[in-house]
């Protein structure tokens, strides 16, 4: 634990009985918390549980109906993000909020140049960086530009950007998603040294084990109130699991071994060059057997996305690839995803919102994306209604999507319920081949449990899985075989058993040796 | 992250409360216009109302307005469905009348059981043709379609004009019109169905095709929410990512949407040609296509609210006309000026005063909530 500093010990940062409504909706319940100043303080619960309602207020998108913010002991209004830097919060968003195109420099001092000159503004700003860099250790190319440098640095700017405000308390909001494990080691160093020089450092994410390894106290969520702060040290991941969900969950889905069947998906030398002529996936070559699990690791943006939109006729490519030994390829009447559909490929896209499911229609609608034409649900013109609600009635039913109304809005379900409804749609097609990408993406703890119980019930039945995801707690829970890729290629190929997290990081990194 | 989407207010409020909000501002401002120039706006009202809906002539032409509103507003929507916006819906009905001119001049001697038919056909054919151009340049080419279908918009009336004033026009005669249909081929009017019941209307120009335009409601209520067709046009209109992960291809549900656009608006043809005219002019669709843009726009693109905004549209049309008969001050151009002032707060501004009362109705619900 650090030691707090001498003087009279006020917390950094204080929301008391916060309270806020977004219609119906009751976003936070009376949020009281306190963060101690120096400390790490982490912020866990599930989508909707309101951590990012509270921080938004704390950040001044929003404004409470009720409560009051004290920063440093002292009651403080924040009613929009200058008011927050000006009382010392800084922000780390989860998507960055960097220019592309200017140098580090350039997006460390835009918006407050401070001179009217920028020739004197530049010189200002650039001594006042190689400060930072230097007291906090964070090195740092001044005029590198922003998309020649890796996440993990942009991150770096993103946290510079916020210093360079005069920020004493640091917001993150789930700042690992982007990166390797390796990235997030050095991120938690960076955490640590800020604790030792007397920031105040707030933590959003929902990665227990993150909870554990970096924070000093830890408060948790569920339904818009705090259900409790408690210290790291005294708690444990199945507790604050449980605290979150309010129930028991099971972290670790419980994994048979494989009985592994027919080549059902067999790549070869597949390339995809994108609209822009970027290659995107570089001679690519791998199978998915029957009854397996076959998980495409690295980190976001390394192609794996490319490669599932490919294997699921979004995306043309040059390579073969042959569905249950036969090519599949599209003709005058039918686009090649529609041919995959028929020969049960089922494809649970990346984005769900904007890919798997369309927003404003009616649930049932969204439950039959992709199968609109299946006579199933067609008589000779006009689309048999009734049959299509009861079916997805059923389905949300067997997938417990709540509420079960098939009437409703796709858009006005809730993530985990999103996801549900287009797995549903998927898995009762009954596929040969899964293809899956980051299925628990925005879901929570409980139907993360339930989707992954689903998968391994797919992968008893016999059926052959692609899973793509970023989460390398995912691909290690769930596959038999782990392909690594980086930069367009597979970097590496693990068997589940021989797969630790140490050695798919540094693949992930692009540092060969292991492949 | 908890947040209802905003949206989410009763949907009276959005289809009804909404639109008679707009209504009522746009007559309000519109009252102040009419005493500037020094008129009553009592009067003026009433002689709107009156003269819209006051006795069975009024009622028969604003129902003949409301019809070529509703074809036009259907097509708009159709267009809207797939994420496109059809501006071009004029030029669609006047090569539609080439279309419903050139059958019935060819096939005079034919009864007209047989000759609607296919008069109908050729009008939404020509104007499925003349929509087809700007979406397939649109889906192929991706020329923007807003600026595609105003440009063909001239085209057509400088193609029209070419047609009948050195081919069609009358032989012998001045006038730029073709000759005379055969009477036989003229469309049954309401006031001679009245006549024959003893009740005598007057002479409004209502006649048959009011009868299609209601069929076509019908029909494009099933296509778009009742077909695979349609379920495929509404979603390349909402999300093209998503119709790329479903298979659709976006270029044929473009196509597609024009076509039955283009059809739709030439069927205005039908009611101003073969139903009033009974000739082929010029210039004879005199903006009907952009009022459907706020036809549809203020029925919120489904036929319900579009044949209700049509029949508003109808009588704010054939009221004006009276206005201007009955008040000196308020001229003929005074008129389009208060139609401007609907379609300026019912179309464009449709959502000026909503986020206001959508909040008036979030709020009532957290007083119900707590």
């Amino acid at each position: 634990m650090p030691s707090s500093p001498a003087a009279p010990a006020a917390p950094a940062v204080e929301l008391i009985g916060i309270d806020k409504r977004f219609g119906a909706v009751h976003a936070n319940r009376a949020v009281s918390v306190a963060i101690a100043r120096g400390s790490i303080h982490g912020i866990v619960g599930e989508n909707g549980a309101g951590k990012s309602t509270l921080m938004s207020i704390l950040y001044g998108y929003y404004q409470a109906d009720a409560g009051e913010i004290r920063v440093g002991g002292r009651p403080c209004r924040i009613h929009s993000s200058h008011d927050a830097i000006a009382a010392g919060i800084g922000m780390v968003h989860q998507h960055f909020m960097l220019v592309d195109d200017f140098s580090v420099l350039e997006n460390v001092m835009l918006g407050i140049e401070g001179a009217p000159l920028l020739r004197e503004a530049t010189a200002k700003a650039r001594a006042a960086l190689a400060d930072l860099s230097r007291s906090y250790g964070l090195d740092i190319d001044a005029d590198a530009v922003i998309h020649d440098l890796p996440v993990g640095l942009q991150q770096r700017v993103e946290i510079l950007k916020a210093l360079y405000r005069g920020a004493e308390i640091l917001i993150l909001d789930e700042p690992t998603a982007v990166l390797t494990p390796q990235e997030v080691d050095q991120l938690f160093l960076m955490l640590r040294r800020f604790r030792e020089l007397g920031k105040t450092v707030i933590l959003i994410t929902h990665k227990l084990r993150e909870i554990m390894a970096v924070t000093d106290r830890v408060t948790v969520m569920r339904g818009g109130a705090v259900v409790d702060t408690v210290d790291t040290a005294a708690t444990s991941r199945e507790q604050l699991a449980e605290m979150m969900v309010g129930r028991k969950v099971l972290l670790q889905v419980e994994k048979p071994p494989a009985t592994v069947g027919a080549v059902v998906l067999d790549v070869a030398r597949l390339s995809v060059i994108d609209g822009s002529g970027v290659a995107r996936v570089k001679d690519v070559s791998f199978n998915v057997r029957a009854g397996e699990i076959v998980g495409v690791a690295g980190v976001s943006g390394n192609g794996q996305s490319e490669l599932l939109e490919a294997l699921a006729g979004m995306r043309s490519f040059t390579g073969n690839v042959l569905v249950n030994g036969k090519a599949v390829t599209a003709d005058h009447h039918y686009s090649l995803a529609r041919m995959l559909r028929r020969r049960r490929v089922s494809h649970v896209p990346e984005d769900r919102q904007r890919e798997g499911l369309v927003g404003p229609f009616a649930a049932n609608e969204s439950a039959i994306l992709g199968y609109q034409d299946d006579p199933a649900c067609n008589g000779l013109i006009l689309m048999d209604r009734r049959k299509i609600v009861a079916r997805c009635q059923t389905e949300m039913r067997s997938f417990d999507v709540r509420p079960c109304n098939p009437v409703l809005r796709t858009a006005a379900f809730s993530g985990g319920n999103q996801q549900k409804i287009v797995l549903a749609r998927e898995i009762e097609r009954d596929p040969a081949l899964l293809l899956v990408g980051q299925p628990t993406r925005g879901v929570d703890i409980g139907a993360i449990e339930f989707i992954h119980r689903r998968l391994l019930e797919m992968r008893a039945a016999g059926k052959a899985i692609l899973l793509v995801s970023v989460e390398l707690d995912e691909i290690l829970a769930l596959a038999d075989r782990i392909l690594v890729m980086f930069d367009g290629r597979i970097v590496g190929e693990l068997p589940r058993a021989e797969a630790t997290e140490a050695k798919l990081g540094l693949l992930m990194a692009g540092i060969e040796g292991h492949a | 992250m908890a947040a209802a989407p905003a949206s989410e207010i009763p949907r009276w409020v959005d289809y009804l409360l909404v639109p008679l909000v707009n209504l009522g501002v746009a007559l309000l401002l519109t009252g102040v216009v009419v005493v500037a120039v020094g008129a009553n706006p009592i009067e003026a009202l009433k002689s709107l109302v009156f003269g819209a809906v006051g006795y069975p002539e009024a009622i028969g032409f604003t129902l003949y307005y409301a019809t070529n509103f509703v074809f036009t507003g259907l097509a708009v929507a159709v267009a809207f469905h797939a994420g496109l916006f059809n501006i071009g819906c004029e030029g669609q009905a006047n090569i539609g009348g080439l279309g419903v001119g050139l059958v019935c001049l060819a096939l005079g001697q034919w009864p007209l059981v047989i000759v609607f038919p296919i008069a109908v056909a050729a009008a939404a054919l020509f104007g499925a043709a003349w929509a087809f151009v700007p979406g397939y340049l649109q889906a192929r080419r991706g020329s923007h379609i807003v600026i595609t279908t105003i440009m063909f918009n001239f085209i057509a009336s400088a193609l029209m004009t070419y047609l009948v004033v050195h081919v069609l026009i009358e032989p012998g005669q001045q006038a730029p019109r073709s000759s005379d249909f055969a009477p036989g081929l003229w469309l049954p009017m309401a006031k001679d169905l009245t006549r024959a019941l003893g009740i005598d209307i007057g002479d409004p120009p209502l006649n048959l095709s009011s009868l299609l335009a209601v069929l076509a409601c019908v029909l494009v209520w099933l296509f778009i929410w009742h077909t695979r067709w349609g379920y495929e046009l509404r979603t390349v209109g909402h999300s093209e990512r998503a119709a790329r992960y479903a298979g659709i291809s976006r270029t044929r549900a473009i196509i597609l949407a024009m076509l039955i656009s283009g059809a739709l608006s030439g069927l205005v043809a039908v009611n101003d040609i073969m139903g009033v005219h009974h000739y082929l002019p010029v210039g004879w669709t005199v903006g009907v296509g952009f009022v459907g843009i706020a036809v549809a726009l203020m029925g919120r693109n489904h036929p319900v609210g579009i044949a209700m905004a049509a029949l508003l549209f109808g009588a704010l049309n054939q009221g004006g006309s009276e206005i201007a008969f009955d008040i000196p001050q308020i001229t003929k151009e005074m008129v389009v000026v208060i139609q401007g002032l609907v379609i300026l707060f019912c179309g464009a501004l449709e959502n000026m005063f909503k986020p206001q009362i959508a909040a008036l109705f979030r709020r009532r619900a957290v007083a119900e909530a707590t």
